[in-house]
């Protein structure tokens, strides 16, 4: 899976959850969860969720307290897959 | 002077209809909302019908943005959500902006349980070791004031917002409860109500019970049958009700249609004292708060034309009646008309005092009365007390000028509200 098919997969993943559009317009691996798309924090929790079914991989706490942006998300997931 | 309250909006999502117009027209016509549903008999259920409002996926859009539906497993609140909303827009209330709520408008929405079937789930992820898993749904669906918090966001309430419970009662004890805060000059405008969860896991403590009827399984619409003779216990029900409250002053500055006035209302329980028990009313404390009811509304009790029952269809109709015939004073032809809408939705329970208030609201406003269905074959106790006349058995146009609503509980809680027409 590439890069951008991870990314890719996590836009859809937020989309339902994103209060603020305009921040899905400039996707990208900075986006941050909490300031550009607006989420509801209690959401995150959610968002983690649809994470690990989708690419089957399960997100500890610790690593979930630290995504908060586009590119940390990939980076856990990339790590998980290759574990 | 005391203030003067008012019904601005109405909601409704009942088993035998949604929305007021739709709602209207099923009481007139004598519509049934009682099913059979295959889950029941699949669960060994003894009583294997029950009335649920017929919400489809086009409906649940309405309310609902596609992110609140993400996991949403909680019938009561669908109901409640539906029936609040749509109060609200009846009542052309604007929904507040981003800036700030409207702090003199509150929210007191009851509830018995809320969200079993999302409960349910987290009951079954948490045994199984998976607590992780039930996101951030699990806790907004299952808490009790769940649909009195939802409402309150979707509505933008910046007053009281809360949820009150007392069984059967809920929803009158609601609209005394909104009424009063109007009242006491704390608030302008309350939407007040009440909803119920639906399905096994809510029926099935009263299937145990052994007070719902089981030999209708092969003909629901014939099974709920308040004041029959073969009334054989009560048909479960759910939904939801809702009546925007409103200062008489507010109404009037913003030029909105007024279904009917609050005269008063009275709340009290038998405390389990004197034939009151966890699941029989105490006779002397009913017919106590129909008399608090009326002194409170400043009526006589020949003043009233129009009785909203309780009456559930178990042999408590009996006794229920001849509770009125005391406290009012009244019997034979001098008995006002009755009726009790639960022939047609069975017993909602916690949803049924809001959803029959709005059923009285409604006759109020149009001057008729709804048909007493399944009730053609008259308890013979209840005949010996009032007249046949005031037992309509088809819907009749009559005049109403005021109207009692009566609700009962387990707890041995009671709730009579007394609603008069508007006339502008």
């Amino acid at each position: 899976m590439t890069n951008q098919d991870i990314i890719a997969k996590i836009k859809t993943i937020v989309t339902p959850y994103t209060q603020r559009r305009e921040g899905l317009l400039e996707f990208n691996e900075s986006t941050n969860f909490l300031n550009d798309l607006e989420i509801n924090s209690a959401n995150l929790v959610d968002v983690v969720l649809d994470v690990e079914d989708e690419f089957d991989i399960e997100i500890d706490n610790n690593s979930m307290e630290g995504m908060m942006t586009v590119g940390d998300a990939r980076d856990i997931i990339l790590k998980k897959l290759n574990t | 002077m005391k203030r003067r309250v008012v019904i601005t909006g109405l909601g409704v999502a009942a088993p035998n209809a949604i929305g007021i117009d739709k709602f209207e027209k099923a009481l007139r016509n004598g519509v049934s909302g009682i099913k059979f549903h295959q889950v029941l008999k699949d669960l060994n259920f003894s009583c294997q019908i029950g009335g649920k409002p017929p919400v489809n996926q086009e409906i649940v859009d309405q309310y609902f943005t596609p992110l609140q539906q993400k996991g949403l497993n909680s019938s009561g609140l669908l109901y409640g959500v539906i029936a609040g909303v749509d109060a609200w827009k009846d009542a052309m209330l604007p929904v507040s902006s981003e800036e700030g709520p409207d702090w003199n408008s509150g929210i007191i929405f009851g509830t018995g349980i809320l969200g079993v079937d999302k409960f349910r789930e987290a009951i079954h992820l948490i045994d199984a070791g998976k607590t992780r898993r039930l996101g951030s749904t699990s806790v907004i669906q299952t808490m009790a004031s769940g649909i009195s918090a939802y409402l309150g966001g979707m509505l933008g309430c910046g007053n009281q917002v809360t949820t009150n419970s007392s069984a059967c009662t809920t929803g009158t004890e609601a609209i005394i409860m909104g009424y009063d805060r109007i009242l006491s000059g704390k608030a302008e405008r309350m939407l007040v109500g009440s909803c119920s969860d639906d399905g096994p896991y809510v029926w099935g403590g009263f299937d145990a019970m052994r007070i719902l009827p089981g030999n209708y399984n092969n003909n629901p619409e014939a099974a709920s049958r308040p004041m029959s003779a073969t009334a054989t216990g009560f048909v479960p029900g759910s939904g939801a009700g809702a009546l925007v409250l409103e200062s008489l002053e507010s109404a009037l500055a913003r030029g909105a249609i007024i279904y009917a006035e609050v005269l008063g209302g009275a709340v009290n329980s038998g405390g389990q004292r004197s034939g009151g028990s966890m699941t029989a009313a105490n006779n002397d404390a009913v017919q106590r708060c129909i008399t608090d009811a009326l002194n409170s509304s400043g009526i006589e009790p020949n003043k009233i034309d129009y009785i909203n029952g309780h009456l559930t269809a178990t042999t408590r109709d009996a006794t229920e009646i001849k509770n009125w015939t005391t406290a009012l004073g009244r019997s034979g032809k001098d008995f006002p008309i009755i009726n009790s809408l639960k022939g047609m939705t069975g017993h909602c329970l916690s949803a049924s005092g809001s959803i029959e208030s709005v059923a009285t609201i409604l006759q109020i406003k149009n001057q008729f009365v709804f048909e007493n269905m399944n009730c053609e074959d008259t308890h013979a106790e209840i005949a010996g007390l009032i007249s046949p006349q005031s037992i309509p058995k088809q819907t009749i146009e009559t005049e109403i000028n005021i109207a009692a609503k009566a609700s009962f509980g387990f707890g041995d809680v009671n709730a009579v509200t007394i609603f008069k027409r508007y006339n502008n």
